[in-house]
């Protein structure tokens, strides 16, 4: 490990991954390091992904795609399900990865762009000089090493902690964070190319629980509840465990997952002197979906892009840096956080009755397109009333 | 079982001046699935997860949020008197 690079990146997930392989092949010294001993484990995720959003970032490989999807299915409090079938959706809509895999690839790809890579390597604190962020002590296998770096790019997940250290409040609000289980399990009747939503104050409150398929008799299970539903006796796992007995008493689970999902905005600055936050760091997940994967690459190139120019300029300061934050959300990404931070507001209000009645308005509506936003729209169309309730999010995506 | 172990004590000054210890954050480390979800609500940023080990610093009050959030229900606060 050299003392000094252009770029640290912290954390090997996909946001880190892209913006260690971006900054490596705009052709500065990049170092990324990732506190586990492994790439890509243990998963903390879904794993599922659009198929237009994967394509542009990398071509999709049968190595990391579990099964490929062609439809989606809504189940209302009442049980209700509401098909997005693939005809609506013009074929084959998304993936669901193997991120165990998918993640070792992309910091693969890093490396091979040039990038550093360590694991088991974790940042313990920031290196400050004269007020200014200068690089990270490093901590691997009881030894102690200092880094300096002209950018430090915190792609350290839900679990954060660079900001906090540098005096960032990164802090989730407990109504905010999805607390998550999810198990992998085999040996289930499901439909193997749908992603299955099940709604309602009783099986997830303020959250959803999901059954998306890893294969013809496999999915991942999983359930996300907000902080402040969640406590003893009705925790995640309870609420899982009781749906599981339930729908597929007979599974077979092989893995389980646990994880935090923020759904709160991203945080109010992204920059900072010598500093950039990406992916779930910047808590910048799709907060009605809990989907990160896509937004993680994104803002991981995007910032690695913005350093590449700033280090160019020789200007780190955070004035230079704010390109960064300005122009992931002004993008379309940025816009999609903001519009669906409304409709999780609202959604997450509903009562089970409100719910039934508007899943089963949609499902009448003829669906042309398989997008949130095209949903949103027909369901105002339909419901001229939700228009007022709805008043600023109806107005931004007019 | 694997004993669970006491990782914080939050000390207390009451109104006659005596020093007490009111509550403490125990980690249940045989349930905790080191996820690091209690980490990113934790306001004091007191939580740090090394690994598959779930760290609490000297700066927790056992305020109680990462319990509540926990998936599995691997942290407790133990109230003492």
């Amino acid at each position: 490990m050299r003392s000094k690079y252009d770029v640290l990146v912290i954390g090997g997930g996909p946001a880190g991954a892209l913006a260690a392989k971006t900054a490596a092949e705009k052709g500065l010294s990049v170092c990324l390091i990732e506190k586990r001993p492994a790439i890509g484990a243990p998963v903390r995720c879904a794993e599922g992904i659009g198929k237009e959003a994967l394509a542009e970032f990398i071509d999709p490989d049968p190595r990391w795609i579990s099964a490929e999807m062609s439809g989606a299915g809504i189940v209302a409090p009442d049980g209700f399900e509401m098909t997005l079938a693939s005809s609506m959706a013009g074929g084959k809509v998304g993936y669901i990865l193997d991120r165990k895999v998918f993640d070792r690839e992309l910091v693969w790809r890093a490396a091979d762009a040039g990038a550093d890579v360590y694991v088991k390597t974790r940042a313990s604190a920031p290196i400050i000089h004269d007020g200014r962020l200068k690089g990270a002590q490093l901590e691997c296998c009881g030894n102690v090493s200092k880094v300096m770096a002209d950018v430090i790019i915190a792609a350290d997940g839900v679990e954060s902690k660079f900001g906090k250290w540098y005096g960032i409040d990164t802090t989730v609000p407990i109504r905010e964070i999805m607390s998550s289980v999810q198990y992998v399990m085999t040996d289930i009747d499901i439909n193997p190319h749908a992603t299955i939503f099940y709604l309602g104050n009783e099986v997830a409150p303020e959250g959803y629980l999901w059954v998306f398929p890893k294969g013809k008799r496999a999915a991942n299970v999983g359930i996300g509840i907000s902080g402040r539903k969640s406590g003893k006796g009705h925790r995640a796992k309870d609420y899982l465990d009781r749906f599981v007995k339930q729908k597929f008493p007979h599974g077979k689970t092989i893995e389980c997952i646990v994880g935090g999902v923020s759904v709160c905005r991203p945080l109010e600055c992204t920059a900072a002197d010598n500093l950039m936050f990406v992916g779930d760091a910047a808590r910048v997940v799709d907060p009605l979906t809990g989907g990160g994967i896509y937004n993680a690459m994104f803002t991981g190139k995007l910032a690695a892009e913005v350093a590449a120019d700033c280090i160019a300029k020789g200007d780190l300061s955070k004035k230079a840096l704010m390109t960064y934050d300005r122009e992931w959300r002004t993008s379309k990404m940025g816009r999609s956080i903001e519009r669906n931070y409304h409709i999780k507001e609202y959604m997450i209000k509903l009562s089970d009755e409100q719910l039934n009645a508007i899943i089963h308005s949609v499902s009448a509506l003829d669906l042309t397109e398989l997008s949130t936003l095209t949903l949103i729209k027909e369901l105002l169309k339909a419901n001229p009333k939700l228009l007022l309730e709805l008043g600023a999010l109806a107005a931004s995506i007019r | 079982m694997i004993p669970s172990s006491v990782c914080k004590v939050s000390v207390k000054i009451n109104e006659t001046g005596l020093l007490h210890i009111s509550r403490m954050l125990n980690v249940h480390r045989d349930i905790c699935g080191y996820c690091g979800c209690c980490v990113s609500v934790c306001p004091e940023g007191a939580l740090e997860l090394i690994d598959a080990y779930l760290s609490v610093e000297e700066n927790c009050t056992s305020c109680g949020i990462c319990a509540k959030v926990c998936p599995l229900g691997a942290l407790e606060v133990v109230h003492e008197k």
